[in-house]
């Protein structure tokens, strides 16, 4: 599909192609309503399902069974009628629900009476010296490349952090033969006493056994060590892992402390953000329905808040039930009560979880020459002293030092600099606030850009 | 020293305060900063970083005069404060552009600048009107639409950004107060000194000089002044870095030290500054792309808007209060190309007590209602 | 870094700064860079350093590479193509590639 042949409007938009994407974009289409979903990638799945409709690793059991649950949603959305458009960058997002894409090398703006950003999460930043070097890597990166690819770590290969995914990961790559020469944990002891109140839930959930088992399987053929701090070492390339642990040699550097939401798109669009202390994250302020701050635009999945993707696949239903009531009163609808017992039950063992994989401070807020911000490097020193000297917020610091000004527009460099300021001015990351960002929230060419319609009354403000 | 015992309270932290309080804190004073926290519009962080003389003066023949004396005094003021701060604000001055997309906006600039130019009184600096192919004997990289332009040696350009940072690092070093969150709500002069109420408490100081930009138009009133201002709104469009291809700026084009190039830029009258319309956008995109079309496949990183500090015609005001003595106003749109004048010939001024007429008279408020009379 | 569970679809020819390479239909121009073992996909435009791939989903934007003469594409989001050519981005982009 190309940029031009998409329709000036549609119903709903749905932007992402993950669980709560797809199961939103199914649900609409079902219900008659015309629904485009938009994903950037060359196949849906979103970063849980990557690869879903296309993965070379066909032995079912390498990846696991809640991998494969993403096909029947994969299934469901291409049969109920969605034009599913990959390969599609959106890049803008006004609160009139005007979509710029790009597809191709070509931007678009379509109209849309509905939108659900499904944009789902990415990697909590991992800041530790030596994290920009050639070798190092999220341990989501390598499960891309597994799911997407069959592409296997070679070489002497390290796990460092804390989190589900992270075991998962380990699990899926002993499956296929691959191997993990040691995980440093970097989970903190005193977070069994913060999760200890939330454990009955948790061992009602699915988490439960699914974890232990998953953890058993991974401890029995990797060596586990427990480290307070992390570093990769190299001339270039990493060579080293270094740890309170002593040194090891290495090759690849796998990363993972939790995943975040992804709110580029949502705070560009204006809708309200608050911080959610106990994920260590911003998060849009929503209803019940998933509806932002933003009349019209609702936010379902990981990107409303952290909750695995089965609870995304539900909050995209009850987003969309809530569009196509807006839209169609009268369309054919799933039932709401079910969806969100369904969803009560998928976060279930979320405290816990979040509790027990809560990153310890120092690997949030990092010292000295660590690299903050990738794009524009940016050191952790700098951003400290320059908070010292009086600035108070993300913004005032992005003016001084150009954090966050790189193209990245600060998803890895975002929630450190906030935590820093909030640390060295004694304050709270609510307090603080995160980059006021604008479109393009993903890069568009100049062509791409001047390509787009322009009123007299708007290029009269600029030919003089 | 008692907490709030200052010479000078300077109302602002954008670059006319800064500049300004650097100035004042070179002369001995001891200077106090207020400005607001940090989600406040703020024009400082959203300038086009021109030090730029061309086209100045229509209207008021003295301002081009007063340009030109910051435009000389500038790389002097960018040594000092690469001294003090060991930062290097990268100030260039190869001589600057207008370039003109039709023959009608060739024609229009020809015209103003000879208007310019007639008026009595203006100080004559050369600004030459080229076409074509003496452009791009200049600017290689220029498209075909390019029907011409103005050039002007003496403009230039610095990194604003870095400019801002070093005078906030600057001032820190000589002992400078300064107080973000603390936007000042009322000004009142009792028993010969000014009290500022702010948001987070009260500061007194012995003189106080209004740098706050479009606020200047509700605060200047209260120490018997006036500062009339017309907002408005203007956006940007930023690139990746890139490898340097532009030696020149163009008043609406310029390539920075880091290798991004900026595109402007837009004159509105929303002056929300969040919003964006993606057509101003666009068109600047488009015209950016027509001057060079080397650009069109670069990747815009980001755009942003700000209000301009603009007062009711667009001339600088430079008063001192009768009613309240001891208080200034300090109040621009060319915050960048005027810092070299704020920080050694204002801030002086300021420190003695007294602005000297012979400079900047021309620039009081008053002459608003002349106007009016007239 | 990487190596392939087994040769899945087709074989795609590809060039790296010139190299001829072979990726499978399927891989991005990342996944065929890491399978093919190279130091580093661009050198940043502030310090020159090496970088590879970080995130490989589109939001580390440190897998930038120049594909048949356009720079700064993110690899992660290219599928691979049967003649690509790929080239290192070394610090700043050039303008007009």
């Amino acid at each position: 599909m190309n940029a031009a042949e998409l329709a000036p409007s549609y119903d709903l938009a749905v932007i992402g192609g993950g669980p709560a994407g797809l199961a939103a974009a199914s649900v609409a289409a079902r219900a008659g309503v015309s629904t485009v979903l938009f994903d950037e990638n060359p196949g849906v799945g979103g970063q849980i399902y990557r690869g879903i409709t296309s993965t070379p690793v066909t032995n079912r059991a390498i990846l696991g069974e809640d991998y494969w649950a993403g096909e029947a949603l994969a299934d469901e959305a291409k049969a109920s009628g969605t034009l599913i458009v990959n390969g599609a960058t959106v890049w803008s997002l006004d609160p009139e629900r005007v979509v710029g894409v790009s597809i191709a090398g070509k931007a678009r703006l379509i109209e849309a009476r509905r939108v659900i950003i499904a944009t789902g999460s990415q990697e909590r930043p991992f800041p530790i010296p030596g994290w920009t070097l050639p070798g190092v890597m999220t341990a989501g990166a390598a499960q891309t490349v597994l799911k997407a690819q069959g592409l296997l770590p070679d070489g002497r290969t390290v796990m460092a952090g804390t989190g589900p995914l992270m075991w998962l990961l380990a699990a899926q790559i002993l499956r296929a033969g691959g191997k993990i020469a040691a995980i440093l944990d970097t989970t903190p002891r005193r977070n069994l006493l913060r999760a200890a109140p939330h454990l009955a839930d948790f061992m009602l959930s699915p988490y439960f056994a699914k974890g232990l088992a998953l953890l058993r399987e991974v401890k029995a053929k990797v060596p586990v060590r427990r480290v307070a701090n992390v570093a990769a070492a190299g001339d270039g390339k990493l060579s080293e892992v270094v740890s309170d642990r002593g040194r090891m040699p290495a090759d690849l550097l796998l990363l993972h402390q939790g995943v975040v939401p992804n709110i580029n798109l949502a705070l560009a669009v204006g809708a309200a953000h608050e911080w959610n202390e106990r994920q260590l994250c911003f998060q849009p302020v929503l209803d019940e329905d998933f509806g932002s701050s933003v009349p019209g635009i609702a936010v379902a999945g990981d990107g409303a808040g952290i909750a695995g993707g089965t609870a995304a696949a539900e909050r995209g239903r009850l987003a969309a039930i809530a569009a196509v009531r807006a839209l169609k009163p009268d369309a054919q609808l799933p039932d709401p009560q079910s969806v969100r017992q369904r969803l009560q039950r998928e976060e279930m063992g979320r405290a816990f979880l979040d509790w027990l994989n809560r990153p310890a401070d120092s690997f949030r807020q990092p010292e000295g020459d660590t690299l903050v911000c990738r794009c524009e490097e940016v050191t952790a020193a700098q951003v400290r002293s320059t908070a010292d000297l009086g600035c108070e917020g993300p913004n005032q610091m992005k003016a001084f030092l150009r954090c966050g000004m790189g193209p990245c527009q600060g998803r890895l460099c975002g929630l450190t600099v906030t935590e820093l300021i909030a640390t060295q001015r004694k304050t709270t990351p609510q307090a603080v606030g995160y980059y006021r960002l604008r479109p393009p929230v993903k890069p568009i060419t100049l062509a791409e850009l001047a390509s787009l319609p322009i009123s007299e009354a708007e290029r009269k403000a600029v030919e003089r | 020293m008692a907490a709030d015992d200052y010479d000078v309270a300077v109302v602002g932290g954008g670059l006319v305060g800064v500049a300004t309080a650097w100035g004042l804190a070179r002369e001995g004073c001891r200077v106090v900063v207020l400005d607001e926290g940090d989600r406040a519009v703020r024009a400082s962080r959203g300038n086009f970083a021109l030090v730029w003389v061309q086209s100045k003066g229509l209207g008021l023949a003295p301002y081009a005069g007063w340009t030109i004396r910051s435009s000389n005094a500038w790389e002097g003021f960018a040594q000092t404060l690469k001294e003090e701060t060991g930062l290097d604000v990268c100030f260039q001055r190869p001589g600057g552009f207008h370039l003109s997309l039709s023959e009608r906006e060739l024609e229009t600039r020809a015209n103003n600048l000879k208007r310019l130019h007639n008026q009595p009184g203006i100080v004559d600096y050369k600004t030459e009107i080229m076409d074509h192919a003496q452009v791009a004997k200049m600017l290689p990289d220029i498209g075909p639409e390019v029907v011409g332009g103005s050039y002007c040696p003496l403009d230039g350009h610095v990194n604003s950004l870095r400019l801002f940072r070093t005078l906030h690092t600057a001032i820190n070093a000589r002992g400078v107060i300064y107080l973000p969150s603390h936007r000042v709500e009322t000004i009142t002069r009792d028993g010969g000194e000014f009290r500022l109420t702010t948001e987070q408490g009260e500061i007194r100081a012995n003189r106080v000089a209004l740098a706050a930009g479009n606020a200047n138009m509700h605060l200047a009133p209260m120490v018997g002044l006036e500062c009339p201002m017309r907002p408005e709104r203007g956006q940007i469009v930023v690139t990746e870095r890139l490898r340097p291809f532009l030696r020149h700026p163009v008043v609406t084009l310029r390539q920075t030290d880091e290798g991004t190039v900026m595109i402007g830029d837009s004159k509105e009258e929303r002056t929300d500054p969040a919003g964006l319309t993606l057509g101003v956008s666009a068109t600047e995109a488009e015209r950016a792309v027509r001057q060079f079309p080397l650009l069109a496949n670069v990747n815009v990183v980001r755009t942003w808007s700000a209000i301009r500090v603009m007062t009711q015609d667009g001339f600088p005001i430079y008063d001192e209060s009768e009613s309240h003595p001891g208080a200034f106003t300090v109040c621009c749109h060319s915050g960048v190309t005027l810092a070299a004048n704020h920080a050694l010939t204002i801030a002086p001024m300021i420190a003695r007590g007294a602005l000297d007429k012979s400079l900047v008279a021309p620039f009081s408020a008053r002459r608003f209602h002349v106007q009016e009379a007239g | 870094m990487f190596k392939r569970l087994a040769d899945a679809g087709t074989a795609v020819a590809l060039t790296i700064d010139g190299k001829p390479v072979q990726a499978r239909s399927g891989d991005t121009v990342a996944a065929t860079l890491l399978v093919a073992g190279i130091g580093h996909c661009r050198t940043t435009p502030v310090t020159g350093a090496p970088r590879l791939p970080y995130c490989l989903m589109g939001v580390c934007f440190d897998c930038l590479v120049t594909i048949d003469g356009v720079g700064s594409r993110q690899a992660c989001l290219v599928p691979v193509h049967e003649g690509m050519k790929v080239e290192t981005q070394i610090g700043k982009r050039e303008a007009g590639r």
